[in-house]
Parts: C-alpha cells; sequence; structure tokens
C-alpha cells in the first residue's frame, strides 16, 4: 500500500529549541494511526508539521521532508491553504469560533467557497454534527452562540467543523480528552466509521483508546520515534524496552 | 494578620485618591453648571455669534464640531485601522515594520500644535485646502491617527491565537481569517479606543487655532470646503472677551461640549456592549 502521508528526516525547531529529531515514519491510508508518548515529547509538535499549522507561529524552523501523496508540502510554491483544506485539524485545546453553533460548521464551506444554496449547506452543517455525534443536542439551538456549549460538546463540535470540509487526512489531538465515557465511544465509533474514507491520525494519552481505535500505534519520546509498528504489536510485544515500559505503565 | 491590614490601608487609600479626583471634576462641572446653566436655551443653542452676548449662540460652532469630527473620523478610522491590520497581522516580523512601531508611538505623544503647524503647512498651504473644515478634519485625523492605530493592535493582539489556528485549519486564507474572524472579536476595543481618540480631538483647540480657523465664522459649515469654527474655539474666543455676559456665554458653551463627549462616551459603552452580546 503506498502511504498517504510520508516524513523523511523531520526536525522542528522552537527558535533554538529542538522539539522533534530526525523522524521518519510511513502513514497508511484507511487506517488510524495513533500518537502515543509523554507529555511534551512533541506528539502535537509532530500533528502540527503534517498540516504546516507550525508556519503561523513566529520563529519556527523545519527541516526535513513531508510528503502527502508523494508531494512535498514544504517545497517551494505549496498552496498551503489548499493542503490545510485537505488536511483537517481538531485542536488539543477545542476553540470554536465566538459564533453561532451554525456558523462555527458553515464556515469552512463558505471560506473555500463550498457553501451551496442554503439548503445544501444546512444539510452538510447537519450531517457534520450528526457525525460528531452532537446533531441531537445542538438540533434546536443552531442559531445560539457556541461558546454556551460544554466543554465535551465544543469539542465534538470542532471536530463537526472539521469534517464539514470533507479533508483526506484528519489530524484529531486529543479529540476525547474533554469528553465523558458515552461521547468518548460515540468518538470512537465516529473514528472508525471515518477511516473507511479518511487517513487519521489520533493522539491520545489514553492507553486503552490507543489500543481500541488504531491499527499503528507511534510511540514519541523526547522529541524522538522510538517505535512505530502495528497497535497489537506494540501493546503485546514491543521491540524496544522504553515501548514496553510505557505502555505498561512502568514508566519513570 | 498585617497582610491583611495592608491590604485594608491600601484599600482605603485608593478610595481617597478616588474621591480626590472625582471631587476635583465634581468642582469644576459646578463651576461652569452655576455659571453657564442658567445661559442654556434652544435659542442659545441655535443663535449665531453676536456682538451683544445675549443674542449671541452657538449652533455654527456646534455643528462645527460635529462636521469636523465626523470627516475626521471618516478619514483616521478606516487609515488607522487599515494600517493596524497591515502592522499588526502582516508586517509584524520585518524592521521597517520595527522602526514604522517605534514611530507610530512616538508620534502618540508629539503635542498637538505641532499637528497643527504640519496642518498648516501641507493641508491649508501645499495642498491648497484652505482653512476648510477639511484642511481641519485632516489635521485632527493626523493627530488621532497614532493612537487609533495603537488601540487597534492592542485590540487585535488581544484575540486569542487558538482562533486564528482554527480558522487557518479549515482553509481559510489570511484575509478570510482575519475579516471573519479576528476583527468582530476584536471590534469592541477598536470601537472603544476609536471613540475615545475622537473624544480627544473633539476638544482640541491649538491645532485647529493655528491652521487658521479663529477667523470670524458666522454660519453654519455647509460643505467640505466651507469655513468652520469649533466649540472649543468658541469658548476661547468668548473667554477673552471683556464683557461678563459672554463669559456666561463660554460656561454654558463648555456645558454643552461635556455633554456631546459624555454622549460619544456613551454611545463608545453602548457599540462596545452590543458586539460583546452579539460574540457571546
Ligand atoms: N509554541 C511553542 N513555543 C516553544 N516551545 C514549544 C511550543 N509548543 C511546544 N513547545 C515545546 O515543544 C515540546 C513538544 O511539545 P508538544 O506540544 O509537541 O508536546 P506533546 O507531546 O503534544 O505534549 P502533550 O501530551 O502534553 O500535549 C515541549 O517541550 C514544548 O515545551
Ligand atoms: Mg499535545
Amino acid at each position: 500500500m503506498t502511504p498517504k502521508i510520508r516524513a523523511q528526516g523531520l526536525s522542528f525547531y522552537y527558535g533554538a529549541v529542538r522539539a522533534l529529531h530526525d523522524i521518519s515514519v510511513e502513514i497508511l491510508p484507511n487506517l488510524v494511526t495513533a500518537f502515543i508518548g509523554p507529555s511534551g515529547c512533541g506528539k502535537s509538535t509532530f500533528l502540527r508539521t503534517l498540516n504546516r499549522m507550525n508556519d503561523i507561529i513566529p520563529g519556527t524552523r523545519v527541516e526535513g521532508r513531508v510528503f502527502i501523496d508523494d508531494a512535498d508540502i514544504y517545497r517551494p510554491g505549496v498552496d498551503v491553504v489548499a493542503l490545510r483544506r485537505r488536511v483537517g485539524m481538531v485542536f488539543q485545546k477545542s476553540n470554536p469560533f465566538p459564533k453561532s453553533i451554525f456558523d462555527n460548521v458553515a464556515y469552512g464551506l463558505r471560506v473555500n467557497g463550498m457553501a451551496g444554496s442554503r439548503s445544501e449547506l444546512a444539510g452538510r452543517v447537519e450531517e457534520s454534527l450528526r457525525q460528531a455525534a452532537l446533531w441531537d443536542e445542538v438540533k434546536d439551538r443552531l442559531h445560539e452562540s457556541a461558546l454556551a456549549l460544554s466543554g465535551g460538546q465544543q469539542q465534538r463540535l470542532c471536530i463537526a467543523r472539521a469534517l464539514a470540509v470533507r479533508p483526506e487526512i484528519l489530524l484529531m489531538d486529543e479529540p476525547a480528552s474533554a469528553l465523558d465515557p458515552i461521547a468518548t465511544q460515540r468518538i470512537e465509533e465516529l473514528v472508525y466509521e471515518l477511516k473507511k474514507a479518511y487517513t487519521i491520525v489520533i493522539v491520545t494519552h489514553n492507553m486503552q483508546q490507543a489500543a481500541r481505535v488504531s491499527d499503528h500505534t507511534a510511540f514519541f519520546w523526547l522529541g524522538r520515534l522510538v517505535e512505530y509498528d502495528r497497535t497489537d504489536k506494540i501493546f503485546t510485544n514491543p521491540a524496544e524496552k522504553l515501548t514496553e515500559d510505557y505502555v505498561t505503565g512502568r514508566f519513570g | 494578620m498585617r497582610g491583611r491590614a495592608l491590604d485594608r490601608a491600601f484599600q482605603v487609600l485608593a478610595l481617597l485618591v478616588l474621591c480626590l479626583a472625582l471631587a476635583a471634576l465634581g468642582a469644576l462641572i459646578a463651576d461652569v453648571w452655576r455659571d453657564g446653566a442658567a445661559r442654556l436655551s434652544w435659542d442659545f443653542l441655535t443663535g449665531f455669534p453676536s456682538r451683544r452676548a445675549e443674542n449671541a449662540g452657538i449652533w455654527h460652532a456646534l455643528t462645527g464640531s460635529i462636521f469636523v469630527i465626523v470627516v475626521t473620523a471618516a478619514l483616521a478610522v478606516p487609515i488607522g485601522v487599515g494600517a493596524a491590520i497591515y502592522l499588526e497581522e502582516y508586517g509584524t516580523r520585518s524592521v521597517a515594520a520595527r522602526v514604522i512601531e517605534i514611530n507610530i508611538a512616538n508620534l502618540a505623544a508629539v503635542p498637538s500644535i505641532i499637528y497643527g503647524l504640519l496642518g498648516l503647512g501641507l493641508f491649508v498651504r501645499a495642498l491648497a485646502m484652505g482653512r476648510s473644515v477639511l484642511a481641519g478634519a485632516s489635521t485632527l485625523a493626523l493627530l488621532v491617527l497614532p493612537v487609533i492605530i495603537l488601540s487597534t493592535r492592542e485590540a487585535l493582539r488581544a484575540v486569542p491565537p487558538s482562533i486564528r489556528e482554527g480558522s487557518y485549519a479549515l482553509g481559510a486564507t489570511k484575509w478570510q481569517t482575519v475579516w471573519y474572524q479576528v476583527l468582530p472579536v476584536a471590534m469592541p476595543g477598536i470601537l472603544t479606543g476609536t471613540i475615545l481618540a475622537l473624544s480627544r480631538a473633539i476638544g482640541e483647540t491649538a491645532p485647529l487655532i493655528t491652521i487658521g480657523a479663529l477667523t470670524f465664522v458666522a454660519f453654519a459649515p455647509d460643505g467640505l470646503w466651507s469655513p468652520f469654527t469649533v466649540l472649543p474655539i468658541q469658548i476661547f474666543n468668548w473667554v477673552s472677551r471683556p464683557q461678563p455676559g459672554f463669559q456666561v456665554n463660554a460656561a454654558a458653551a463648555i456645558l454643552v461640549l461635556l455633554a456631546l463627549l459624555l454622549t460619544m462616551n456613551a454611545a463608545a459603552i453602548w457599540l462596545r456592549d452590543r458586539y460583546q452580546k452579539k460574540l457571546r
């Protein structure tokens, strides 16, 4: 299978601080890849290099290359705006816009010229909210402010917002960390559903979740990729001692 | 226990200082009110200047003030907000932008009479605008521009980065992000800063005297090229007359100017609240 995303010797610097060390990895389409590792090891940083979200942080620098569908996304002249539409992202901290629930989901469609007619737009918004398991809770107050939603609802709104523009790749940075078990389960079912059409990368601190939803798992440690393999292998028979210590909770 | 006492002492001190400031302001207003309140009437508001104090009115100066400030806003707000957006969102990293930034901060501290001299040389003479509303408004626009730019940048900077990130991540361009997400959130701050800057401009006398607005004007301005006068200049004019009747007029005109200022500030608060409610 040809990889959807391929990072080659990728390093990342916040100013003089090196946050990623020479990472090479191939992420396959229509699978769920989980990133695990202790806090501060660079999971979010790596995720954000995949849609060039780090570009907007001043003073940062990338070395190495990232290919999506065999095209280097860091080569000069890449249309970053188009790239980000193809590579959707759900942030670690939920960040709904201070607008109505409807406008939050419709925003991506509008700015990308995908809004279509009023009814098409409404249909797309409803579909996205249903996919994110939020529709039933908000269908009667679509035009109220998104900031009035609970933390978990806001996170699902951000997922709906990302899905609305139909990206090819979905990067999810701890999408379930603020959710109750039922909503978490809905998200996991959603991830399972979505992987038929999408390539999904999910960061999680929850080992059970990684084991449940992902096909492949990458273990990061201090900005390095320690081990990357099939999820069952990582959790039952890892090659590295470090990985084993981490997944069994014997860390530190 | 000592910390608590200190806390309490500080609170009392702060309250005292506040009362002192308010008392000074109150005394000032009370004094002007005593002198001028009786003179306030419809005839006074709609009257024109006259050699006899009891016939004189302020219609020409009141409309002049309002007209000039509206034109000032029309000139300074788009330019100031646009410049701030450019500096904050597009140019922050370049050396040139940093030099401009420092200069703008310095410009905000330049005495207003210097702007008057600039206006006299640039607008009145070089651009041949004469002593018109447009020349006066252009001069005041220059004066408030640095303040509008600084407060707009402050407001833009206060927009949480997560909102920008969310917008970019959906494939929005920089311009879309600024227009649809950043500006609406920054709007209350921009409005407040702008109206406070304009409130300052409406009380300015020196730069307008410098460009020559002190000449006798006995009619309301009727266009951008019309000669004009404004309330502070009319007040200045009356105060310098020996007859006591004009002193009373000056006090009454001060009350009108204060009312105009309070209205503008109230409008600022109202607009800000309205926007904040829309965001919630
Ligand atoms: N904007 C930034 N500026 C400077 N350093 C940063 C920035 N963001 C992250 N870092 C640093 O980069 C390293 C990796 O951070 P990152 O956020 O990628 O970790 P993470 O694995 O996502 O952690 P967590 O599980 O806590 O989310 C950390 O040492 C962090 O301090
Ligand atoms: Mg993180």
